[in-house]
């Protein structure tokens, strides 16, 4: 799955992050490495960017860069409201 | 002799109000040779014998930023005596990748470990010791916000500075990352040393296929090839890429140090308090209108209620002056083209700039508080959709926002935009935002001839800036900006009340560009103008200011505003000596209507415009080339002289086609 299907509320464990260049080695600096559990805390007001809550931080990111972040989803649901879909 | 330091952290984690408790006011702020980054630096007020180099905030030595690359270059070559690295102790594992890049560097280094207060606070604890030992390099706690730890970082880093103490490891990886860094490492040992670069951080540079590092190194195609050899068989073994496999290294040694070190049981206060104000703050229905409202407030309290009050007081003062040495002149009997020059010229022309001086401070105030706070990142958040319709991302939503208040400061803040692309499209649009500059303009024309709908007329100018920077925003995506915007990831810091320290000293800072910018730019041009409108090409002083020079000049361009509704040559006049600074244009016409400043000058103003020609000119003045301080700042951030001439043209062309359909429109209804 990847991160921009993700609930709000939801998270994960990044098995893996694809794209290229800047952009993915951004995201690996940030600490999106893959084994990180990550969780979608916010969805901006207008659908997008996303905001991710890993590592004790908080840092947003847009849907189609998320696309780019493919995640073991948790199975357990935790009990917040399904927003920003 | 003196020690330099480099001040380096991530961003949002208290480097600037750590700079200020370092250096007071005692700062130059310059740019870094060649690019358009910001350089600050200071002398330490603790010790005298030591300078401290302020370098951007990033998060890694990656080779894609310009704020990246000159702090690489800065530490590679000015070999500072030694590090003062900064990390958010609240946000600690994401800070010590950074962290651990510049360990790599070999360079004598101390760990300053901020907001250890909050961390305190809420029942955390980070062991000091323990963290120190596995970096291997002096930490010491801090509290940058509230002063505290200050001395003992300074003893700290003098001594480390002092004896030359470089880290005691550079080594961070085990097994494959291990193997093959060592590798490599053995591989390009002579030619780092050749040029002078830490063996260990060219080793992973390399490793990371980083390309500056693999031109500086200039290897051999026979060693290239060892290289790659070298990185596959990594990645065959691991599994995955050579960029993960050392950010994976990196993250996967700091998350086992904060194990042993870190007593983290729940977040911090400061944490927890934000999670509830972005509840409301970026509310799905809320945080637009919130955010307007917040504008708005500032926009009035700036504008209306404090700005307003300080700047009459200080026209007051100004007035005073000027009758004081008005009537001392007279007494003295000096000659009437100087009598003229220090009162007509001088006096009225610089006084009525500085009056306004009050309400730019205050607004870069509040502006540098919402900074500051943290909350211009979820401006940015909030309207990252909105500005990618345009082609851009949210964080140009900041610099725009700054244009409000001066284009100087906003254009030189699109610097912490990442593509160039952005950058470019940023400083195009952003003199649409209408700047403080052009204020005291809007408000004599308002209040000669909107009296009863002030507010409601200077929105609408407000309104229509944004309008018009939207529509080339998106005319710029469909010609001269095709192509992919750059990628938006960005951290949403913890909300913290700012410094008053720092926001004292930002606003320091603006009060200090403005007065040198009064008494250079806008003093040398208010002679000049007096020049032209006292004397005539034969430079003999005239009666009356119809008969000068700039009335000749004015009247010549005349006829290309006549299509807009204001051909009088008093009206070019005053755009033109606009150039200089948007002030100018209201001590122009002060001048040229022979009145001392704008409160008289409003009743004069009808003789020239009528309400809607009025209007057609504030649009004009709204959109037209910003001033040379702010096409400086243009030329500057775009690197080329033409690109910037390009720009002038674009707007004032803009502009001329605005004010024309504005007038024309509106005759339809008058």
């Amino acid at each position: 799955m990847t991160l921009d299907k993700v609930k709000t509320g939801h998270g994960g464990v990044i098995v893996q992050i694809g794209g290229q260049g800047m952009l993915r080695r951004r995201l690996l600096d940030m600490g999106l490495t893959p084994k990180t559990r990550v969780m979608v805390r916010k969805v901006a007001p207008m659908g997008d960017p996303i905001e991710l809550y890993l590592r004790g931080y908080e840092l947003t990111i847009r849907a189609e860069e998320a696309a780019n972040i493919e995640i073991l989803p948790d199975e357990e649901n935790k009990n917040e409201q399904h927003v920003g879909e | 002799m003196s020690m330099v330091f480099a001040l380096i952290g991530n961003q949002n984690c208290g480097k600037t109000t750590l700079f200020n408790q370092l250096t007071g006011s005692n700062q130059h702020v310059g740019n870094f040779p060649g690019v358009t980054v910001e350089k600050k630096e200071g002398v330490i007020k603790q010790a005298k014998s030591a300078t401290v180099v302020d370098l951007p905030g990033i998060y890694s030595l990656s080779p894609y930023t310009s704020e990246e690359i000159v702090t690489r270059d800065f530490l590679l070559n000015t070999h500072p005596d030694a590090i003062l690295n900064i990390v958010d102790a609240t946000n600690i594992e994401r800070n010590l990748y950074l962290t651990l890049q510049l360990i790599e560097l070999n360079i004598p280094m101390v760990l300053a470990l901020n907001m250890m207060d909050e961390v305190v606070q809420s029942g955390n604890s980070i062991d000091i010791e323990k963290l120190s030992e596995g970096l291997g390099i002096p930490v010491v706690p801090i509290s940058a916000s509230k002063g505290e730890g200050i001395g003992e970082l300074v003893d700290m880093i003098m001594k480390v500075g002092e004896q030359k103490t470089t880290p005691k490891r550079v080594d961070f990886c085990s097994d494959e990352v291990h193997r093959a860094i060592h590798a490599v490492a053995h591989l390009v040992e002579d030619h780092a040393q050749a040029i002078g670069m830490p063996v260990r951080f060219a080793a992973t540079k390399l490793m990371e296929g980083d390309e500056p590092t693999i031109q500086a190194l200039k290897l051999n195609q026979n060693e290239i090839e060892t290289l790659g050899h070298i990185t596959t068989e990594m990645e065959t073994a691991l599994g995955t890429d050579r960029e993960a496999a050392l950010a994976d290294m990196r993250y996967t040694f700091i998350e086992k140090l904060c194990a042993t070190c870190v007593h983290k049981h729940a977040e911090t206060r400061e944490q927890q308090r934000s999670v509830k104000m972005d509840a409301i703050l970026t509310h799905k229905y809320l945080a637009i209108p919130i955010f307007l409202v917040i504008m708005a407030v500032v926009f009035w309290l700036t504008f209306g209620l404090i700005g307003a009050a300080l700047s009459d007081w200080l026209s007051m003062g100004i007035d005073w002056v000027t009758a004081a040495t008005d009537a001392f002149l007279t007494n003295v009997g000096v000659s009437a083209p100087i009598h003229s020059l220090i009162i007509d010229g001088v006096f009225a022309g610089v006084g009525s700039v500085l009056s306004f001086l009050p309400t730019i401070v205050v607004l870069f105030f509040f502006l540098s508080l919402l900074e500051d706070s943290g909350y211009m990142a979820r401006v940015a958040f909030v309207m990252d959709k909105l500005l990618r319709k345009i082609g851009l991302s949210g964080r140009s939503f900041v610099p725009m926002l700054i244009g409000f208040g001066c284009s100087v400061p906003a254009i030189m803040s699109t610097r912490t935009l990442a593509s160039e692309r952005d950058r470019k499209m940023t400083i195009l649009l952003t003199p649409f935002m209408s700047c403080s500059a052009k204020l005291p303009i809007y408000a004599v024309f308002t209040a000669a001839f909107f009296q009863e709908n002030q507010a409601l007329v200077m929105i609408s100018l407000y309104v229509l800036g944004m309008v018009v920077a939207i529509l080339c925003g998106l005319l710029f995506k469909h010609t001269l900006f095709r192509g992919n915007p750059v990628p938006f990831v960005m951290e949403l810091p913890a909300y913290r009340l700012p410094s008053g320290k720092t926001i004292v000293l930002h606003m320091w800072e603006k009060a200090k560009d403005f007065i040198r910018k009064a008494f250079t730019v806008i003093f040398v041009a208010t002679i000049v103008i007096w020049v032209l409108q006292s004397f005539d090409f034969t430079f003999n002083m005239v009666e009356n200011s119809a008969d000068s020079m700039l009335a000749a000049i004015g009247s010549w361009i005349a006829p290309i505003f006549a299509p807009l509704g204001f051909g009088d040559w008093r009206a070019s006049t005053a755009l033109l000596t606009g150039l200089s600074a948007k002030e100018a244009v209201v001590s122009t016409f002060a001048i040229l209507m022979g009145v001392s400043g704008p409160s008289e000058l409003a009743p004069l103003l009808s003789n020239l415009f009528t309400p809607l020609t009025a209007f057609s000119f504030l649009c004009f003045t709204l959109l037209y080339m910003p001033c040379v301080a702010a096409f400086a700042a243009i030329k500057r951030e775009m690197g080329s002289l033409w690109q910037a001439l390009g720009a002038m043209a674009f707007q004032t062309g803009v502009a001329w086609v605005v004010a024309f359909g504005v007038y024309h429109i509106g005759m339809l209804f008058v």
